[in-house]
């Protein structure tokens, strides 16, 4: 096991030398204390990697992830796991604004809850949050899949493409061209798998699926109003 | 069609331009879509003239003494920064809004003679990468393509947040241009229209952006330059919150900047014209003693060497070109005429790079038409305008007698018109006269 303090060690050269091990260092944990709410920690990993950030990290933690595994103890601040291509990134705290923005692959797993954007513009990744999420989740979000057990805020799914949405809670809003769907099989399958991946105890039927209406797919007189 | 009648007269309120926007308006009921830049008249560089040299100024030998034209990008915080041969660069352009062999010629010929080319709302391609020695990659709202692997492997970061042809508005591509590449690369179903965001998706104002930027830095490990583009509004601010935000460099597109595909009325109504925008931006960076050591790069409407010259004489240390470079290619060109008639249209005034049609194989997908430009004759094409334009620009340098192109300055320029005199803060010719600088007594 790798210790790093951060009150000793700044973050630029924490990020470094995880950017600069050779591969095969899977089995070496490391272990980051004092994170401090500082920005930018463990971004930009290319390596298998098993992170613990003991404490809160600020803005961008793990922000474009490849490959690594980062659990973070406390809170996260504005864009955890940004543009993440795959591995993992979970927080047991809450996450602030913009959770897993643009991410491509891999899993985003929030104990508490989200705020604002969560999965804006997502692009493929997972995300699973066991709380609630602030307004404009999934806003625009292309693909990938978000479960939220708690309850979403105002426009949820706005202009989606074709991410799919799970809320088992409240959803205060609707965004634009975001619609209730049907659950089919395929969903019902989908959704249990990602609850049992992340050892919830969920009920799925208790979830609806939410999607896009694909009526903004194409610019339209008739559409005037949401553009 | 000028009517032979002299007993009837058009309207210069409702001429036929704006009563045909109104026809097709109401038949459509949609606003206009289109690409390219600007079409009004606007206070531009045409408005300032060289004084030369005279009696009090010495002038330098032309094709014997040197005239200078490389600059370095990025001096300040990155490891590498860029070094181009001249002070021209090749502006961020879609692969998606352009063709691959367009994005190949662009790399090509800005290759040859030594300068960047930039990706653009959509990814980098391969074949970019191959073709661009020297390649900068744009970080954009939008995200499209984006991956740590690209931005790992590009010589400098561009951060845009605006352009001056929709300063605030996010991207369009139009159905027809989504192929399952171009689908591919942003991940997007193909086929259909695609608005891509006006803003970030994870910061908002300057204090995140510092953030993100280094954010940039530690991903890169501080090796490349990180740029940050804006359309030209309230300049002097901007651009002086982009320097506290930690840019390497200003990227400032004036309205006029060409775009692949924008609401008509954003193009012509939004933002301030290259010329008024410059001193505002070069005001910023004297004020925090910046000048010069972070880069200003310009673009919006750089069409001939004379517009090069008069752009760094304000006081940018390069310029940068998107719609010039693609007429150089080819776009536009009279060998096409029939199928631009076909399309409604004529050589030289087509501008409908979001339909994906173009003749000249250049704002397609369209893989028949893509075909017809040949990237090492477009290349060839682009070096070669590149490479006037630099003559042009030393020529004037050198009547000014200066030894590189960066040592122009304003006070070896005049303005023609009193608004051209009041933006760019040289006097109106013949006389000492700045609009809005009152002579101190
Ligand atoms: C076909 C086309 C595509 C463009 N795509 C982008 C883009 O993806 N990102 C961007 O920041 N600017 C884009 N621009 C704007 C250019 O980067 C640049 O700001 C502008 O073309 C400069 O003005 P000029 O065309 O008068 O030289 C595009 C412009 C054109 C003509």
């Amino acid at each position: 096991m790798n210790t790093v303090d951060l009150q000793k060690q700044s973050v630029r050269d924490l990020n470094h030398a995880l950017h600069q091990l050779p591969e095969g260092n899977e089995n070496v944990g490391w272990e980051i204390l004092n994170p401090g709410g500082k920005h930018n920690i463990a971004c930009g990993l290319d390596r298998e990697l098993n992170i613990r950030v003991d404490g809160h990290a600020g803005y961008y933690c793990a922000g474009m992830n490849k490959r690594a595994d980062v659990t973070v103890t406390g809170n996260v601040g504005v864009g955890v796991a940004e543009n993440m291509m795959s591995g993992s990134v979970f927080v047991q705290g809450n996450a602030g604004q913009s959770a897993g923005a643009t991410a491509r692959g891999g899993l985003l797993v929030i104990d508490g809850d989200a705020a604002a954007r969560c999965g804006i513009s997502m692009k493929g990744v997972d995300i699973v949050v066991k709380g609630s999420i602030g307004h404009m989740g999934a806003f625009m979000g292309q693909a990938g899949r978000m479960v939220v057990c708690g309850n979403a805020g105002e426009a949820l799914g706005d202009s989606l493409y074709e991410a799919r949405i799970y809320v088992k809670g409240s959803v205060a809003s609707l965004g634009a061209d975001c619609v209730k769907k049907e659950m089919r099989g395929q969903h019902v399958q989908e959704l249990q798998e990602l609850l049992y991946a992340n050892g919830l105890n969920e009920n799925v039927s208790e979830f609806t699926r939410y999607g896009s209406q694909r009526n903004l797919y194409h610019f339209q007189v008739d559409n005037a109003l949401a553009y | 069609m000028t009517s032979q009648n002299p007993g009837i007269r058009e309207s210069r309120l409702f001429n036929r331009d704006v009563i045909h926007e109104i026809q097709r308006a109401a038949e459509t009921g949609i606003y206009d879509i289109r690409g390219f830049g600007a079409k009004r008249q606007l206070p531009h560089f045409d408005d300032l003239l060289f004084l030369g040299a005279s009696v009090s100024r010495y002038p330098l030998e032309g094709y014997r003494e040197r005239c200078d034209t490389n600059v370095t990008l990025g001096t300040v915080n990155a490891e590498k920064p860029i070094e181009i041969d001249i002070p021209i660069t090749i502006a961020g352009m879609s692969f998606g809004a352009l063709s691959v062999n367009a994005k190949e010629a662009l790399g090509r010929g800005a290759s040859e003679v030594g300068t960047t080319t930039t990706t653009g709302d959509g990814g980098m391609t391969s074949e970019e990468r191959r073709y661009s020695t020297k390649l900068v990659y744009q970080y954009l709202p939008s995200r499209y393509g984006m991956n740590p692997d690209d931005l790992r492997k590009a010589d400098a970061i561009e951060v845009v947040i605006g352009q001056g042809a929709k300063p605030g508005g996010g991207g369009m591509l139009l159905g027809q241009k989504i192929t399952d590449r171009v689908a591919d690369m942003r991940t997007l179903p193909a086929g259909i229209d695609q608005r891509s965001a006006c803003r970030h998706p994870d910061w908002t104002g300057p204090d995140d952006l510092a953030i993100k930027i280094i954010e940039l830095r530690e991903v890169t490990d501080w090796r490349v330059p990180i740029f940050v583009k804006i359309g030209a509004t309230r300049t002097y601010y901007d651009t002086m919150l982009a320097v506290k935000a930690g840019a390497d460099v200003i990227i400032l597109d004036g309205m006029q900047g060409g775009t692949a595909a924008t609401q008509d009325v954003f193009i012509e109504h939004v933002g301030i014209p290259t010329l008024a925008a410059v001193p505002q931006a070069v005001d910023a960076l004297q004020e925090m003693d910046m000048h010069r050591k972070i880069q200003l790069v310009v673009s919006g409407g750089i069409r001939s060497g004379a517009d090069v010259a008069k752009c760094l004489a304000l006081g940018a240390d390069a310029v940068s070109i998107g719609t010039a470079a693609l007429i150089a290619l080819g776009c536009n060109h009279p060998r096409w005429q029939q199928d631009y008639e076909k399309l409604g249209t004529s050589a030289g005034f087509y501008d409908d790079y979001h339909e994906g049609k173009d003749p000249a194989g250049i704002s397609t997908q369209d893989e028949d038409l893509g075909s017809r430009l040949d990237p090492i004759a477009g290349g060839r094409r682009l070096a070669n305008y590149l490479r006037v334009l630099t003559l042009e620009a030393q020529t004037l340098a050198r009547a000014c007698g200066k030894s590189h192109v960066l040592n122009l300055e304003p006070e070896d320029m005049v303005a023609l018109t009193i608004e051209a005199a009041a933006m760019a803060r040289v006097p109106l010719a013949g006389t000492d006269w700045i609009p809005g600088k009152e002579k101190k007594l």
